[in-house]
């Protein structure tokens, strides 16, 4: 299925912009699933509340980079859509399922005073839901989806392997880490030190996981082998390790010092040099083992027709998305409800 | 026969979900402008009134908006999970179309939207109606575009076919502007106003039945009663105009909507009957002689179609399109009379003594969506057996899912949007039933504690973003 890229290659920079707004999404809506799958584990209703209005503003459009991720891979990549979905049927039921639950939870909640534990356990256990499920698509596209004749070829359970299920642990824990040091940037007094003791927690966890998805995907294909340590490849990818450790220092000088903002930024690091790490595992391939973005690719007049609208249009949106983390800047207090 | 179940269950999937979908967009795209109409008002005027239902309004528009967010992004992976062989031989088209619609249209309500709700005291008017605005406009393009796809499945134009068999584009421009695309868009953008104003005008009825001196029940009752006395024959010349356009492009789905089995000239309108796809003929019909070629063709004896014409297997359902198109075009004449009589009314002086008008508007009120639902369903079931009319059969459309899992995923969807979305409904008619109030509590701008004076000053301006960027830690 090799297809030669071109010299102006569409198909290139459209890989990029979709991973630029899958890393967006899961930077910007990790911190706020993570809040929801914490929620059991704050203290009182006042911290829910709270916890909740750090994101209440901006979780919408956080979400929207998802549908961006989706409709994109739709207009662009629409073969790998075609085969990734049903590939992932369940999961990406289920995630959906998560999203709605945890969705209408944001305004439901304030409309009720004997139905909200119900609506905080929709929170959570949909957040759980769509992360743990987030987790086992991006486990079950690296351990390879199997292809036939432009459709998937495989089972319906094909997508339930511990690997896969240690991918969902590791996205479940990595997003808890963002949305503790979000509260903690966020917030101050009780809640504040709450989620700095889960930050210290799901940090550990995290960097766990990390260790563990790290290490096992080498074993999954030679070829993940080889990128990762034939020589002279070794050495190109050897600082994404390095700054991994270099991260998970910062977030532990963070969580001990007044600096609010360093264990949240430290956890964005991470999470972006883990996502440059899979990058480099999945590249070319767009479903690994077979198909690569220059099979997938809508043909060029389809690329470029899009590609002249996002190229106006995602500055706009980084811009007003700026603006309105803007106007909610700043800590957010205990009983300062935005409803 | 375990394919055609599959596909069955998945074309239902696909129905629930974006018939629960559609609901929530055709009352957010009027509430939204409805919303930016009074703000502008208040501004424009300083009433006090203004404000006080923007408020009221305001906190049902985020309830909706947030159903209508989660119920799409259901949309939006659905066409992978359950039609991939459609996204595949689509994407290089419609596509595109849809990446616009995300980044033209969702971003820009999501992103305002927060300012909307939530901003009044951080960022001052006059940014807070350009926010409003902004929702207004995201909720209008989002129709836009999704309506071209959708126009684009039921008329294609302006595409080529790949040697994967892939509908390419060739012409943007004619992929856009299809042509049954302009008159969709205006019929449905149409349908959303008079939607948003039925439920407004119910509401302001249903509290001046109790309190004919409500300033702001007066208000939404009456800007309701003017849209509906402006839109609803505005929506009717709209709708002939767009069934014209049917009848050139699509003319199978017009002869299941009218009933006409047989082609002939001089063709008969048929009022009621029951049509029945095996005789081939609709039963117990009451017609008017030549009215159907006379409005179809403007001529008495003019040619017209009937299902006969095409293979059976090429037919739409006339069993259910003949009547949700009957029940839609019903419902167009109740909004049509509600606004005559409105306008007689206030003619009179007595628009807020009428009992029995009020009434009505509270018995309407939930009719736009019905007449919407019911309008989707004549045009989608009547697109059938197609995905892409005349080129790709639904049955060809479908992913590789085995059956059990699109009945688990089917009966999964149904009890959890019963469950959220009945709760959901809930609470917005608990809203409703709220006696609008001078001095409305809206969402944030007056939330006890902030207005309370936690910030010493002005609680507005910069002595409150003062105090947002200290940033201190601790108490």
């Amino acid at each position: 299925m090799a297809v030669e890229p071109g010299a102006f290659d569409l198909a290139f920079i459209w890989a990029m912009l979709i991973a630029f707004a899958v890393l967006a999404y899961v930077v910007l809506d990790g911190f706020d699933l993570g809040i929801g799958m914490l929620f059991p584990l704050l203290q009182s209703d006042v911290q829910r509340d709270t916890a909740m209005n750090t994101v209440a503003p901006v979780w919408d459009g956080n979400e929207t980079w998802l549908v961006l991720g989706g409709g994109g891979l739709l207009a662009v990549f629409p073969l790998s859509y075609a085969i990734i979905m049903p590939a992932l049927y369940a999961p990406v039921i289920v995630m959906l399922l998560g999203l709605l639950f945890r969705g209408v939870a944001f305004e439901y909640r304030w409309r009720t005073q004997r139905w909200r534990p119900m609506w905080d356990w929709s929170f959570t256990i949909g957040s759980l839901a769509a992360a743990l499920s987030q987790g086992i698509i991006l486990g079950t596209m690296l351990q390879g989806i199997e292809v036939e004749n432009r459709q998937y070829a495989g089972g319906w359970w094909d997508w339930l392997t511990p690997f896969s299920l240690a991918c969902g642990v590791g996205v479940v824990v990595g997003f808890s880490l963002l949305g503790a040091t979000w509260i903690v940037m966020k917030t101050e007094g009780a809640l504040q030190e709450r989620a700095r003791r889960l930050a210290w927690f799901t940090g550990f966890g995290t960097l766990g996981m990390i260790g563990v998805v790290s290490l096992w995907t080498p074993f999954l294909d030679p070829i993940f082998m080889q990128r990762w340590f034939a020589y002279p490849a070794i050495i190109y990818v050897a600082p994404v390790p390095l700054l991994v450790l270099a991260a998970a220092w910062s977030l532990a000088v963070g969580l001990r010092s007044d600096r609010d903002w360093q264990p949240f930024l430290s956890a964005l690091a991470l999470f972006i040099l883990c996502f440059i790490g899979l990058g480099i595992s999945f590249y070319p391939y767009i479903v690994p083992p077979t198909v690569t973005i220059w099979d997938a690719a809508a043909p060029d007049s389809s690329l470029m027709f899009l590609l002249v609208g996002a190229a106006v249009l995602i500055p706009l949106i980084l811009l007003y998305t700026a603006y309105a983390y803007w106007v909610f800047r700043g800590k957010v207090r205990e009983g300062e409800g935005y409803h | 026969m375990d394919t055609t179940l599959a596909i069955d269950l998945a074309r239902l999937q696909f129905a629930f979900t974006v018939s629960f979908h559609i609901i929530f967009p055709a009352f957010t795209i009027g509430l939204a402008s409805y919303l930016a109409v009074l703000e502008g008002m208040w501004l424009l005027t300083g009433r006090q009134v203004f404000i006080d239902t923007f408020r009221y309004w305001v906190k049902i528009f985020a309830i909706s908006f947030a159903m209508g967010v989660v119920s799409g992004i259901v949309m939006s992976y659905q066409f992978g999970t359950n039609w991939s062989v459609f996204s595949d031989k689509t994407g290089p088209i419609l596509g595109p179309l849809m990446g616009y619609e995300v980044l033209s249209a969702f971003f820009l309500e999501a992103g305002f939207l927060g300012v909307m709700l939530f901003g009044m005291e951080r960022v001052g008017k006059r940014l807070h109606f350009f926010a409003t605005l902004m929702v207004a406009f995201g909720t209008f393009f989002s129709a836009f575009w999704i309506l071209s796809v959708n126009s684009w499945m039921q008329t294609p134009a302006g595409y080529a076919i790949n040697e994967v068999g892939q509908f390419v584009p060739d012409d943007w421009f004619e992929i856009i502007f299809n042509p049954s695309f302009p008159y969709r868009l205006v019929h449905m953008v149409l349908a959303a106003y008079l939607t948003t104003a039925l439920v407004v005008g119910g509401v302001g009825a249903w509290h001046l039945l109790r309190n004919k001196n409500n300033d702001s029940a007066r208000l939404m009752f009456s800007m309701a009663m003017w849209m509906a006395a402006v839109v609803a024959p505005l929506q009717i010349v709209a709708g002939d105009l767009h069934g014209l356009n049917t009848f050139e492009h699509q003319p199978a789905k017009v002869a299941a909507m009218e009933g006409h089995f047989e082609t002939q000239r001089g063709a008969p309108l048929i009022l009621f009957g029951l049509p029945d796809m095996a005789a081939e003929t609709t039963k117990y019909a009451i017609e008017i002689p030549k009215l159907g070629s006379y409005i179809l063709t403007h001529e008495w004896d003019g040619l017209v179609r009937g299902l006969k014409d095409w293979p059976p297997d090429e037919r739409p359902n006339a069993e259910i399109v003949f009547w949700s198109f009957r029940i839609m075009v019903g419902i167009g004449f109740l909004m049509l009379g509600l606004g005559a009589w409105s306008l007689w009314l206030r003619w009179r002086g007595r628009l807020y003594d009428s009992r029995a008008a009020q009434w009505a508007s509270v018995w309407m009120a939930p009719s736009g969506f019905v007449a919407v639902l019911a309008g989707w369903v004549t045009t989608e079931v009547g697109r059938q057996p197609y995905t892409v009319y005349g080129l790709l059969r639904t049955a060809d459309s479908a992913s590789p899912i085995a059956t059990p899992a699109i009945a688990t995923s089917l009966v999964a969807f149904v009890v959890v949007y019963f469950i959220l979305f009945g709760a959901g409904t809930f609470y917005l008619l608990r809203l409703m039933a709220h006696e609008p109030e001078p001095g409305e509590s809206g969402m944030p701008e007056d939330a006890p504690v902030r207005s309370a004076g936690v910030t010493p000053g002005p609680a507005m301006g910069s002595a409150h973003r003062g105090k947002a960027d200290t940033g201190q830690t601790g108490p």
